[in-house]
């Protein structure tokens, strides 16, 4: 169970792009409403998008192991949560940083920031389940997955359907031409990194399963 | 002394003293400036007074350290988790080895 050869290659330029985002977000221009503290964006957005694609990894691989019991999917559906988990809460924490200044406040129970809180919280479920769950508890997380994935278009666009204090989904498509090649760099960056992490974490999942089968032929 | 006469006087000297403060009370209140509507009390972040705002850098550097942080020690976590499982698939291997042998 050698690693893929793109593997190496992808991990340079991951790390090259990691190491010069700082660079290219430094010398994006500053935003004149909230200036300084809107670089955070640069990291908070990707962040986010890493998270939902974690989140429909989860989904789709447990709707496979559910209808197939394919476990080689399940060991998607565990790196997609995983990830969901990872990602979500870099959001939840630069976001308050963020909303502390362009707010005032750290949180607020608005529709968007709750909405992302109990997604988030469905996948901490979904990994709780799956560590102290016990046998069988495969088959609930992947319902739990399920669900959590399903939220996702509420969180996303919530802002455009109710009236809520954050940005709207507008923002990214207007931004101007100085932020929109960092932003896109670092989004580019994100989804690099979370390519590389499903090619490791599925590898670890793969070497527990045969673990588990030698010890069953062991005792056989 | 009579006992009329007495009352009267705890009666002013009750005045006097209760009237002293509300008078001060009501002094201050007209030295301070005219409370104004709440309506008109907001006043956009960018006109505070530097004092009064909250510097970004601090929250900045918090959120990239934060990011990278996290990113680190989940990938510290998988490559011990691996370096954990590939050991131990390396222990199973072995016995499995030794008692087919």
């Amino acid at each position: 169970m050698a690693m893929p050869r793109w593997f190496v290659p992808l991990t340079v330029v991951v790390a090259a792009m990691f190491a010069y985002a700082p660079i290219s977000i430094a010398n994006a221009p500053i935003e004149s409403t909230m200036l300084l503290v809107q670089k955070i964006f640069y990291f908070h957005v990707p962040s986010w998008f890493v998270m939902f694609s974690g989140a429909f990894l989860c989904a789709g691989a447990s709707v496979r192991y559910l209808t197939k019991g394919s476990r080689e999917a399940d060991h998607y559906a565990i790196t997609g949560a995983e990830l969901a988990v990872v990602f979500g809460l870099i959001g939840l924490i630069t976001g308050p940083l963020w909303g502390r200044k362009a707010w005032g406040v750290w949180w607020q129970w608005d529709v968007k920031l709750t909405l992302a809180l109990v997604v988030w919280l469905s996948f901490v479920a979904y990994l709780l389940l799956r560590r102290f769950g016990g046998p069988g508890s495969e088959k609930l997380a992947a319902a739990v997955g399920i669900f959590g994935a399903v939220n996702i278009p509420f969180v996303y666009y919530s802002v455009n359907w109710w009236r809520t204090i954050h940005p709207k989904t507008s923002v990214v498509p207007t931004l101007g031409p100085g932020m929109r090649g960092t932003f896109w760099f670092c989004t580019l960056a994100f989804m690099l990194l979370m390519v590389l992490i499903v090619a490791v974490r599925v590898r670890l999942e793969r070497h527990r399963a045969l673990v588990t089968d030698l010890y069953l032929e062991l005792e056989d | 002394m009579v006992p009329g006469r007495s009352r009267w006087r705890a009666v002013l000297l009750w005045l006097l003293l209760a009237a002293g403060p509300a008078a001060h009370v009501s002094l201050s209140a007209q030295e301070q400036p005219p409370k104004r509507p709440a309506q008109d009390e907001f006043v956009p972040l960018s006109e505070l007074p530097p004092q009064e705002q909250l510097p970004a850098a601090p929250l900045l550097i918090a959120a990239y350290s934060v990011a990278w942080i996290v990113v680190g020690g989940y990938l510290f976590s998988i490559w011990r988790r691996m370096g954990r499982v590939e050991q131990e698939l390396a222990e199973v291997s072995r016995r499995l080895q030794q008692r087919r042998s």
